[in-house]
This record gives C-alpha cells, sequence and structure tokens, in this order.
C-alpha cells in the first residue's frame, strides 16, 4: 500500500486540489437528495410554502389569528403585517426571522385552525355547554375526508367554530384549547405541526386571493432550477478531479518508467542475469502501466468514498433522524460479509493468475515442441501435462467464481434491507411527528451513499493488494544496485598503450556451484591479437566480458597499463574499448546512425573507413539510401550476416585502444571472415586484440592464443606450438581442419 | 474503449456455440428463468416500497388533521412483503450465478482440453504455416473471452432486457407522461456516449501507439544493454527514452481524462432526467394526477433505468466478441486431422532399422513439389548422411521419415514395410531425434533430460549428459541439474541446449536415430567428441545425419547429396572426393580462403 502512496508525494498539490474538488463533488452529491426532498416535502406536500404565516390574509382571518395570541404574542404577529386594503400583508421577507415567528406562534395558529375546522360532534363537550340546536346552522360547514378504525373512508362533518368560542367565555376555552394543542404539539412533535401550519397558512392565502398554484409552481420550477445547478456543479468538480488524477496518474507512470530504466540502464550484467530481461522489461511496461492505473483509481475513487461517507455521515447527523444506527449496522455487515467472501476467495485469487499463465506456458511449450513430442511419442504425456494445469484452473475459478457469485445477492438483499429497515423505522418517527416523509427518503439516499463508499473501500482493499505485487516488483528494481561501480577511488584514466593483463583471475557467477573461469593469467599486448578458443561453456565469452567490466571478477584482478581496472572510471575505460558481442545487436535509426553510436564525432569518410574495413561497404552501397537505410527495432530486416559486420564497423568507427571480438566472426563466410581480419590488421595496427572465436581458421595467425577448457588455460601460444603440446587444441584442430592444412601429416601424435 | 472484433458469421457461430453448450441446456434455461425472475422481483420492489411511503404519507396527512393516524400494521405489512420480494429475486440471483458459473467453467475447460488434444491430431503443416501466437491465443484469449461472455453475456443480457422493459412498464403505469420525459434522456446519453467515444478512441489510440514505442525502446535498450554500457551511451538512451515517456505521458493522460469523462456525464445526464422527472412528478401532483409514493417510486426507477442500458451497450460489445472467439475456436476444432492408425498395423517392436526410399515424391503443396523422385537404400546399421545446399529438400526428407507429413506418391519402407502400414505414434517409438530447433520445457534439467526415456533413473539421466558433454556446463550453472530452465530456455546457450536435446536422445536408445543440424551451435571440438560419443551408441543402429559442417560426417557409411529435392551423388567421403562432382566442390569451398 505504501509502495503505492509513496509515488503521489511530489504531487501533493495536485493530490490536494483532487481532494479539494471531490469534496465539492461529494457536497453536491449529497445536496442533490435535499432537492427531491425540498420537491415532495415543500414543493408538492406544502404547496411550495414553506412558513405558517401567511403571505396575505383578510382582515376577519387577521382579527380571528390575534383572538388567540397572548399579548406577547401579538406583539410579535401585528407587526409582522400591513393593512394593505381589505387585507393585509406579510412584509418580513427575512427567512430567519420567519424561521422564528414559526415556532413562536405556532400554538395559537394551530389554536386558530383547529377552530376553524371543528368536528361537529365534539363541539359541545369543547364549549363546556350544551349548545342550542340550530347554533351551528349559521356557520360555515367543511367536510373532511378521513379513514375510520375499520378503514373505510368516510366524511366527518366539521365546522367553523371560531365566532362561538369568541363570543363565549372566550379566556376559559381559549386556555383550555391552549393546553390541549401544547400537549399535542409534543406528541405530534413540531414538524408535524409545522405542516399543519403551513397547510393553515396555504388556505388564508387562498382566502386572501393569491394565486398559490402558481407560487407552488415557481416554487417546483426554482427547485429544480437549483438541482440542476448543483447536478451542473457536480460534473464540474468531477470532471475536473478526473483531469488532475488522470495527469497525477500518468505522472506516477512517467516518473516510475524513468527511474526504473534509469536504474536497469546503470545495471552490469550480473543484475540482468539475476532478474532476466525479459522479466525487466515486463517490470518497465506492464508493472508500471498497472501501478498507473491503479493510481488513477485511487484518486477518484478511493479518495471519494471516504469523502462521500464522511459527507453522508454528517448530513445524517443533520437530518437529526436517530437512525444512524441503521446505517452502522449495514456497513458492518457488508464489511464482514466482503470480508469473509474474499478471506476465502482471495488465496486462491492470487493462485487463479499463477495457473493462467501455467496453462499457457504448457500450451506454448505444446505448441512450439509438435515435432519434438511427436517424435518421442509423448502426446499422451503432453495431454496429461495440459489436463493437470487445465483443471487445476478450472477448479480454482469455479471455487472463486462462486464464492463470488455470493457477493451480489447478499449486497442487493442487505443494501435492500437497509432501505426497508429505515422506512420501518422512519415510520414510526414520522407517527411520533418527529420527522417528514421527505427527511426520510433523503436519509434512504445517504445511507445508501455511505454503504455504497464503504463497499467501494472495501472492494478497494482486494483490488490494492494486486498493484503491490506489481509496486514491489518494481522497488525490487529501483532497491538493487549495480553490483559494477566507480568505486570511490577510482579515477579518470587515460589508456595510451593498452596492455591488458589478467592476474590470476577467477570468475563465478552467482549462486553458480562452480567457477566458470579459475586461475586465468596472460597478457594481451598491443600491437598483437590474442585469440581465446574452446568448447561451449568453456568461458570464452565471460573471460572476454571482464575487460570491459561488464562483469567483475570475484578474485584475482585484471590491469590495463599498470592500473587495476576497478580503480578507473567506467566511462574512461569503457570509451578506450571497441566491444562486438556474438550476437549482431543493433538499434532502430540508420546505418548511419549505428556506425557513428560509439562515436558522435566521427566524419563520413572515417565511417565509411570503418564499414569497408568491415566488409560491409559492399552491402550498404547496393541499397537505395545507402548509409541512410533505415535499421529497424531489432536490426530485423539486415541479415545475421550484415548485422554482424555493421556492429564491427560500429567498433571501429569509435577507434579504441582495445578491441574484444566476441565470437564475432562466426555469422561470416570464410572468405569475409579472412579479409576481414587482413584489413583490420592493416588499419589496427597498435590496438590490443582480443579475438574469441570457434573457427581455428580465423585464429591461426594470432600471436597469441589462449586454449580454455572448463574455466582454466589449457595451453596459451601459437597456433604451431599448440598443435604440439596442447591436447585441447589438438582436438578442436583436428575436428576443423583437413590433414594437409593440419601441416602435421608426420606427427605420429596426430593419428593417436 | 478499444475497438470491438466482430465475427465474420455472427449466426453460423452462436448456433455453434449453443449446440456447444449442448448438454448443459437445462442449466442454461434455469439461469435464464432465475435471471429473469431475480430482474422482475427487483423491479417491483421499489413500487412496492413506494406503497409504503404513500400509506405514511397519507396517514401522516389524516394525523395533521387530527383525524386518524399512521397505520404501522399496514406498513409494516407491505415492507414484510418488500423483504420477501428481494430475498426472493436475491436467491434467484444466487441460484443463476452459481449455475452459470459452473457451465461456463465446465465449458471452457472442455474446450481448452479438446484444443489441447487436437493438436496432436492434426498435421503439423498446419502448424508450419501459422504463429504460435496465432494458435495460442485461441487456447487461452478466445477460450477466456468466450467464458468471460458466458458467464455474464447471457445473464445480462436477460436481466438487462427485464430490467429495462420492467422499468418501463411500472413507469408507463405510474405515469406515462413522466415516462416519456424520463426517456428524453436516451438520445442525450446516446449522442455523450458516441462523442466521447470518438474523441478518446483517438487518444486511446496515441496512447498505445507511444506504448508501443516505449516498449520498443525498453525491449532495444534492455536486449542492447551490453552495447549501451561497452560504448557509453547511457545517458543518450535516458534522453531519448524520456522524450517518448514525455510523450506517452501526454497521451496517456489525455485518452485517461476522455475515457473518465464518461461517468461524471452519464451522471449529469442521469440527474437532469432525475431533476426533470422530480419536478414534472410535482407538477402533476398538484394536479393530483399522482400520489407521492408513486413519484417516489418513480424516481427510483429512473436512476435504475439508465444502469442496464449502458450496460446493454457493453453487453452487445461483449456478445460480440464472445461469437468471435467462439467462431475462431470451433474453426481450430474443425480443421482436419491426420490419420493415427493403419488398418492392419505393423508391430514396431521388431523393427531392425532397414530404411528403403522409392520413388519419393513430395511437395508441401501439391502444385510445388521438392522432392521429386528420391530413392535410396539403407541398411540396418549404417550411419547415412545427408548433405546439401540449403533448401536442397534435407529437413524434408527428416520429416517424412518421421511421418510428418506424408509422401504425395512412391513409399518410404522401414524393414520393407510402408510407413502408412504403421501406427503413426509406434512408429515414432522406432525414431529417435534431434532437431536443430532445440525444444526444452519449463521445468528442471534432469527433467528435460528424462524426457527422453520417462522411466530412466537419476544416474541413467547423468551418464546421458556425459555422453553429451552436458554434464560440465550443466554442474556450473546454478543448481545443477535441478536448474529450472525459464520459460524461454534463455538461462542456457544454444550450443548448451543442443547438448540438452543430445542427451535426451542419447537416453531415449531409440533403434534408428535422426540428427538434424544437430550440433550446428556446438563447437566443433564437443561436436566431434559428442561424435564419438554416438558412434558407440549407434553401433548397430540405423541414423541419418544432416548436417553443414562436412567434417562431422566424413566417416559416414554413406553421404547421400541432394540438391533440389534430388540424390545427386551417394557413396562414402572418399569415393564422392574422388568422383570430383558437387559433393567435392561443397567439400572444400569449406577450407577455401
Amino acid at each position: 500500500m505504501g509502495k503505492i502512496f509513496k509515488n503521489f508525494v511530489p504531487y501533493w498539490k495536485s493530490v490536494l486540489l483532487i481532494v479539494l474538488l471531490l469534496t465539492v463533488q461529494a457536497m453536491c452529491d449529497l445536496a442533490l437528495p435535499q432537492y427531491t426532498s425540498d420537491i415532495i416535502d415543500t414543493g408538492i406536500q406544502n404547496c411550495g410554502v414553506s412558513h405558517i404565516l401567511p403571505e396575505k390574509i383578510t382582515k376577519y382571518e387577521y382579527d380571528c389569528a390575534a383572538a388567540f395570541m397572548t399579548d406577547s404574542e401579538k406583539q410579535k404577529f401585528e407587526p409582522a403585517y400591513e393593512a394593505d386594503g381589505s387585507s393585509y400583508k406579510l412584509v418580513i421577507t427575512d427567512e430567519k426571522i420567519l424561521e422564528k415567528l414559526d415556532s413562536e406562534l405556532i400554538v395559537p395558529v394551530m389554536l386558530n385552525y383547529q377552530a376553524s375546522k371543528f368536528p361537529t360532534e365534539s363541539i359541545e363537550s369543547m364549549v363546556g355547554s350544551k349548545l342550542p340546536s340550530g347554533a351551528l346552522d349559521s356557520l360555515k360547514h367543511t367536510k373532511i375526508k378521513e379513514e375510520n378504525a375499520d378503514g373505510d373512508v368516510v366524511e366527518v362533518d366539521c365546522v367553523d367554530a371560531r365566532p362561538l368560542v369568541l363570543n363565549a367565555n372566550r379566556e376559559q376555552i381559549i386556555s383550555k384549547m391552549r393546553e390541549m394543542t401544547e400537549k399535542q404539539l409534543k406528541a405530534m412533535g413540531s414538524d408535524t405541526m409545522r405542516s399543519s401550519g403551513i397547510a393553515y397558512a396555504v388556505e388564508m392565502d387562498r382566502l386572501a386571493g393569491v394565486d398559490v398554484d402558481g407560487k407552488q409552481t415557481a416554487y417546483l420550477w426554482m427547485s429544480g432550477l437549483k438541482m440542476l445547478l448543483v447536478a451542473m456543479l457536480l460534473t464540474a468538480a468531477a470532471i475536473f478531479a478526473g483531469f488532475f488524477a488522470a495527469r497525477v496518474g500518468s505522472g506516477v507512470g512517467m516518473t516510475l518508467r524513468g527511474r526504473v530504466f534509469r536504474k536497469v540502464i546503470g545495471f552490469s550484467n550480473t543484475e540482468i542475469d539475476k532478474f532476466s530481461t525479459a522479466s525487466l522489461i515486463t517490470r518497465t511496461t506492464n508493472d508500471i502501466q498497472q501501478i498507473q492505473m491503479v493510481s488513477v483509481i485511487l484518486l477518484r475513487m478511493v479518495l471519494y468514498a471516504p469523502i462521500i461517507g464522511i459527507g453522508g455521515v454528517i448530513k445524517v447527523i443533520n437530518t437529526g433522524a436517530s437512525m444512524w444506527w441503521v446505517i452502522a449496522l449495514a456497513v458492518a455487515a457488508i464489511v464482514v460479509v466482503v470480508l469473509t467472501l474474499t478471506g476465502i476467495a482471495m488465496p486462491k485469487f492470487k493462485l487463479m493468475q499463477k495457473l493462467v499463465d501455467r496453462v499457457n506456458l504448457v500450451s506454448r511449450e505444446i505448441l512450439t515442441g509438435i515435432p519434438v513430442i511427436r517424435a518421442f511419442g509423448r502426446e499422451q504425456r503432453e495431454e496429461e501435462r495440459f489436463d493437470e494445469a487445465n483443471t487445476a484452473l478450472t477448479k480454482t475459478t469455479l471455487f472463486t467464481n462462486r464464492v463470488m457469485t455470493f457477493m451480489m445477492p447478499i449486497m442487493t438483499v442487505l443494501m435492500n434491507m437497509v432501505s426497508v429497515l429505515i422506512v420501518w423505522v422512519a415510520s414510526g418517527h414520522i407517527k411520533d411527528g418527529n420527522m417528514q416523509v421527505g427527511e426520510m427518503t433523503a436519509f434512504i439516499t445517504y445511507a445508501m451513499q455511505i454503504i455504497i463508499s464503504f463497499l467501494m473501500l472495501t472492494i478497494m482493499s482486494i483490488m490494492l493488494p494486486r498493484a503491490a505485487v506489481a509496486a514491489g516488483r518494481i522497488d525490487e528494481v529501483v532497491n538493487t544496485e549495480s553490483s559494477v561501480t566507480d568505486s570511490p577511488d577510482s579515477v579518470e584514466f587515460d589508456i595510451n598503450d593498452g596492455v591488458v593483463e589478467f592476474k590470476d583471475v577467477s570468475f563465478r557467477y552467482p549462486g553458480a556451484e562452480e567457477d566458470v573461469l579459475s586461475g586465468i593469467s596472460f597478457t594481451a599486448r598491443p600491437g598483437s591479437t590474442t585469440a581465446v578458443i574452446g568448447s561451449t561453456g568453456s568461458g570464452k565469452s565471460t573471460l572476454v566480458n571482464l575487460i570491459p567490466r561488464l562483469y567483475d571478477v570475484t578474485a584475482g584482478e585484471i590491469v590495463i597499463d599498470g592500473r587495476d581496472i576497478r580503480k578507473i572510471k567506467m566511462k574512461s575505460l569503457r570509451d578506450k574499448i571497441g566491444y562486438v558481442p556474438q550476437k549482431g545487436i543493433l538499434f532502430s535509426g540508420t546505418i548511419e546512425s549505428n556506425l557513428k553510436f560509439g562515436n558522435k564525432n566521427a566524419t563520413d569518410a572515417e565511417m565509411v573507413n570503418a564499414a569497408s574495413i568491415a566488409q560491409a561497404t559492399e552491402f550498404i552501397d547496393e541499397k537505395p539510401n545507402g548509409y541512410d537505410s533505415e535499421i529497424a527495432q531489432g536490426g530485423t530486416n539486415v541479415s545475421g550476416g550484415q548485422k554482424q559486420r555493421l556492429s564491427i564497423a560500429r567498433a571501429i568507427a569509435k577507434n579504441p585502444k582495445i578491441y574484444i571480438f566476441d565470437d564475432s566472426f562466426s555469422a561470416l563466410d570464410m572468405k569475409t571472415d579472412k579479409m576481414l581480419r587482413a584489413a583490420l590488421k592493416d588499419e589496427v595496427g597498435d590496438s590490443t586484440v582480443v579475438i574469441v572465436a570457434q573457427r581455428i581458421s580465423t585464429i591461426m595467425d594470432a600471436e597469441q592464443i589462449i586454449v580454455l577448457d572448463e574455466g582454466r588455460i589449457a595451453g596459451i601460444g601459437t597456433h604451431r606450438e599448440l598443435l604440439k603440446n596442447c591436447a585441447a587444441y589438438l582436438e578442436i584442430a583436428r575436428s576443423q581442419l583437413s590433414e594437409s592444412e593440419l601441416n602435421l601429416g608426420e606427427d605420429g601424435e596426430l593419428n593417436g | 474503449m478499444a475497438p470491438v472484433e466482430k465475427p465474420k458469421d455472427f449466426k453460423g457461430s452462436m448456433k455453434k456455440l449453443i449446440k456447444y453448450i449442448g448438454k448443459y441446456k437445462i442449466a442454461v434455461l434455469i439461469v435464464m428463468i432465475c435471471a429473469a425472475g431475480s430482474t422482475i422481483f427487483s423491479v417491483i420492489g421499489p413500487k412496492i416500497l413506494g406503497n409504503a411511503t404513500t400509506v405514511l404519507a397519507d396517514g401522516l396527512f389524516k394525523q395533521i388533521q387530527g383525524v386518524g393516524t399512521i397505520d404501522m400494521g399496514k406498513i409494516g405489512f407491505i415492507l414484510l412483503a418488500v423483504l420477501a420480494l428481494y430475498g426472493v429475486s436475491a436467491i434467484f440471483m444466487f441460484v443463476q450465478g452459481w449455475l452459470m458459473t459452473g457451465v461456463t467453467q465446465k465449458i471452457c475447460y472442455r474446450m481448452r482440453r479438446e484444443i489441447s488434444e487436437k493438436i496432436n491430431r492434426m498435421p503439423l503443416k498446419y502448424f508450419e504455416s501459422r504463429t504460435y501466437g496465432e494458435v495460442l491465443s485461441r487456447i487461452t484469449n478466445d477460450v477466456d473471452t468466450l467464458g468471460m461472455g458466458l458467464n455474464q453475456s447471457i445473464t445480462q443480457v436477460i436481466t438487462s432486457l427485464c430490467s429495462i422493459v420492467g422499468t418501463l412498464i411500472m413507469m408507463l403505469l405510474i405515469s406515462p407522461l413522466m415516462t416519456l420525459i424520463a426517456l428524453v434522456i436516451l438520445p442525450i446519453s446516446a449522442v455523450i456516449i458516441s462523442v466521447i467515444v470518438k474523441f478518446s478512441q483517438k487518444h486511446f489510440r496515441s496512447q498505445q501507439e507511444e506504448l508501443g514505442n516505449i516498449n520498443g525502446i525498453v525491449e532495444e535498450s534492455y536486449g542492447g544493454h551490453l552495447i549501451i554500457k561497452s560504448y557509453n551511451k547511457e545517458d543518450e538512451t535516458i534522453d531519448e527514452f524520456e522524450k517518448t515517456n514525455r510523450k506517452l505521458y501526454n497521451s496517456a493522460w489525455k485518452s485517461q481524462f476522455l475515457s473518465g469523462i464518461m461517468m461524471p456525464l452519464m451522471m449529469f445526464v442521469g440527474n437532469l432526467g432525475y431533476a426533470a422527472v422530480a419536478l414534472s412528478g410535482g407538477l402533476l401532483a398538484i394536479q393530483g394526477v399522482i400520489t407521492i409514493g408513486d413519484i417516489q417510486a418513480f424516481v427510483q426507477y429512473v436512476k435504475n433505468f439508465t444502469q442496464p442500458i449502458q450496460q446493454m451497450s457493453q453487453v452487445i460489445n461483449q456478445v460480440q466478441s464472445m461469437a468471435a472467439a467462439a467462431e475462431r475456436v470451433f474453426e481450430f476444432l474443425n480443421e482436419e486431422e491426420e490419420q493415427q492408425l493403419a488398418l492392419n498395423p505393423v508391430d514396431v517392436k521388431k523393427v531392425r532399422g532397414d530404411v528403403e526410399f522409392e520413388h519419393v515424391r513430395f511437395g508441401y503443396n501439391e502444385d510445388k513439389i521438392i522432392i521429386h523422385d528420391f530413392s535410396a537404400k539403407v541398411k540396418q546399421g549404417q550411419r547415412i548422411a545427408i548433405v546439401g545446399p540449403t533448401g536442397a529438400g534435407k529437413t524434408t526428407m527428416v520429416k517424412l521419415l518421421m511421418r510428418f507429413y506424408d509422401v504425395n506418391s512412391g513409399s518410404i519402407k522401414l524393414d520393407g514395410h510402408d510407413l502408412r502400414d504403421f501406427n503413426r505414434r509406434e512408429l515414432r517409438d522406432a525414431l529417435g531425434m534431434v532437431l536443430q530447433d532445440t525444444w526444452l520445457f519449463n521445468g528442471t534439467i534432469m527433467e528435460n533430460i528424462r524426457y527422453g526415456r520417462l522411466d530412466a533413473t537419476d544416474e541413467e539421466v547423468i551418464a546421458a549428459a556425459k555422453a553429451a558433454h552436458a554434464d560440465r556446463f550443466i554442474r556450473t550453472l546454478p543448481d545443477g541439474y535441478k536448474m529450472v530452465l525459464n520459460e524461454d530456455a534463455s538461462n542456457v546457450s544454444q550450443g548448451q541446449k543442443q547438448l540438452l536435446t543430445i542427451a535426451r536422445a542419447i537416453l531415449a536408445d531409440n533403434p534408428i536415430l535422426i540428427l538434424d543440424e544437430a550440433t550446428s551451435s556446438v563447437d566443433t571440438r564437443t561436436e566431434s567428441r559428442i561424435q564419438r560419443a554416438m558412434n558407440n551408441l549407434m553401433k548397430g543402429r540405423t541414423s541419418f545425419i544432416i548436417a553443414h559442417r562436412l567434417s562431422t560426417i566424413k566417416d559416414a557409411d554413406l553421404i547421400l547429396v541432394m540438391k533440389d529435392g534430388d540424390i545427386i551423388e551417394q557413396g562414402t567421403h572418399d569415393e564422392l572426393l574422388k568422383k570430383q562432382g558437387f559433393y567435392c566442390d561443397l567439400y572444400n569451398s569449406q577450407f577455401e580462403e
């Protein structure tokens, strides 16, 4: 985890910005349900009216309302209105004051409202005395539909009882009613009361001729518009967050890629061998690509989850609905379910990738080995081997997939249970008057958001370990130090002569049982050719690779011009070495760019000269673009022999003091080989030449031939000397040369 | 958002796939029913939950007017019903997932198995005209795509369709007018999707291109690491890399950003629909056309509506690529096969090793004959060398002998029996072969040599390695005989690989041995040593040797000189030299200076 996060450190500013943008996004995301609930609660249920004081009120109703008020209430009520013709108009527009008045005046307003629609049946008990018949006739009657105890809808006759109330022993009745209403207020909760108050306000407005429907429509439009604006802000925030996340993610990829590449280029062969080139390529490409993808996901989703989670929690607390425990329960349940399921499936998940690789590997081997498999009649064995891999993969996949099939249904059931539970619990609260329907709807939405954010986090916690593996693989490279480095006491050293001296050199590959080279001592002098010959695996290539410090010796030392090469700065050492490897390696570009690879300042004449020594001019000139001819990646558009000649020319163009040809002539035919060596001899007269070869003919005229056998020197000398006194050399010679060429016909040893 | 591959014959491939699913028909049918059921139930859910809200709101209204109360019993009943509904839906979903996973995995297993068995029955010709990657991707990618497609698309097509139709019906039931309003978001989303896809694909492609470039640089630089170091070119290489790295960064963030824009925009469109619905719902509710609970349910439906539509577009792509994958797999499974068994097979155990070529005529294509008229007689125990310039048909002879191919006319006889009278696999028991192209598998060196004879003891394996002069180098390797060859066997050299394959052939110990350029990458000294070891081993056995280096075949009993598919000279080394013919020229050209 930390391995992934530490990549963000250089981008902390952008990350901070992303957090800010995500916060905006989360706020918008959370605000949206509020607008829906506004539309439902206020817009539809309350006709777009949010306060209990009507906007306009008729004089009669104004007086009625005032009649139910105490003196202190009247003092608040009366200044809020101004006479406007035959009615009164509300002059306060400040939301906060209106809000305050809502709670202060709710009791008298409700008293007034209830008195205006009093069930006819119970009116006598309220007034406290039997009313004369016909007393209600002059009053205004309304019919209210209501469900009775059996659930049937019945019409209840109500009457505007205010004239009665106000005429009779007013004080007594009002105080009795007030007592009841206050009790009711406690029982119903202020929210419900307010809704009733608003219903009153709506009725009053209508009565005073206010266009309530128009107002309601306007309110709905307004809310819709606000919702749209918030949605736009949300989208904008999300897009900008995405923009920065994309840049940071790609930046992380770029930085890592650069760092790994630099590191690998600095590696010596030992580290390259340790990781293997293929693995290093995967680490630099796929692994980093994966980190890049995960980084974006981290910045966009994983970061968002806690933000919206926290926001959701705040909103939930603000609704004042004491139902947070439902959410906590749901979150706990989800975390438990996800962790249990992944806990079961995770080990198998990790195994799965390996099994997929295994199936791929076995199939690839079967495909590439068809002739051999058939020749050995091992079809059955291969089928069994494949079946083994196939069965293992199928079983594991089946297991993990089946475990995961639990996930979806359980999650949906959980989420739905949460909404059902919320509705149930909220119903109770609403019944008690502590909540409104719209609030419940909003609560469900917030709850879902919180739960989903937790779900996200848990799912991410499954994804992250996989990326962590890639991060670990990258770290491994970054934390590996090259085993061949400039030591502190190394200096710039100008190699003038190029005398290469091996002093009792041994070398062993890390982890190998035996030395590849042991006790090697010889001196390669300027102006002469030192050839190394020996069987496959005798250590020839390893020996010459030690000179440019592609590896460092494990024992003994290599000395050039009297100085241990480990005490020469690598740059100045390699500047003077012209190294030609076994395989002709070219780089994409042109022939020219490849030839001038080692010496940018080489003139065209020098380049052509190098090419002609390497016997390459013929085929270069044949190409329509000559030296400007394209070389494809890996040099695939030139033949093996041509590649080899170009890589030889590349070394010559560098004009080095020491030439190393690591079996570089094997891809050439005999004739070219000979001409090339002759030209080389003329040109590089005073350089030190070390040649590794398989063909005796290539090295027959070398001043010094070193015969390697199983990592040790089996003989040093000229061709003639070695034929006489080195059995290993003789054996090689016999396998390649005709008797006449061996020129040893008289020698009895040969036939023995 | 990479472009999707389309099958050539969608209908045909789907038909074949359905036939292949065959015996799981009932399971798939149950899956489909469950998917539909689960969707229908979960679509009905919100509507019923909405009822609870309506009851709640109604009750509340009465409570406000003091004329009634909220009916908790009724709400409780509704909620229980909803729970039951969701429960049933979940059970359906689970059964569907469980069954489909099983069916898919079984089908994938069977397909991979059939492909792997098929490979062994197919003529070599098929594989020689294709890259390994092509065949490999059928076993891996195609079967995977198919599996994933099967596992998801069948159920998703059904669930998406059901939920689209179901949601639509529910929405229409609540309010046709609001449904119409909600549907307006469809064309808007379609336009947004297509515009973004168009833009992001451009950057996606350029990102792929830059990624390819950077991978190229990485491969080239790591492969040429040796040269870069020894030419002091580290800094320049890094500079060049950083340039491309920068370009990749630019295209990467752009394509990432553009494809990331899709979700917020779709969310916006969703919110747009949401607002429109809430608003229109509100307006309709004023007129008393619909209830508050209905609005609530409707809002939920709208939210659920965009999801299956997005899913559908994904599923369509997935089904397309599934059909394309199935097409390729079936194409492979229907390829022509080799006849494995002969009618009256000759018993291979008694084979002595006389080989006779009688007017052999062969070409990989009928109209491109490579071997015109090849005849030769080889006695048991003889060492036969086949020499000739590249393209003379030497390796083809070996392939015919191994019966990787059958002759067009003429015949090859082993102990007087036509090769075609042997069972193909049994015949090969008589023949040992070492090819220039070394094949080793990811396993220890010990296992790789033992491949020649599976019941060989460790001692026998080591003895074979010694005979092949591989013992010494094996011991210098990390872990020696227990060293695991990596996937490309790149942790041993080409020459070393050849020694291992020779050790393997030595261990196999067949009556007839074929060496096709078996020592081309081994140094000459080791080669001649191996040859000596082989000579001992091959005493009394027939052997065929193809070699570039003529020095290695000087003492063969019979040298067949091939040119353009025919034998132009034959005889021993000395006889042929005396002839002063083609062989003589060939031999001398090796030493020309």
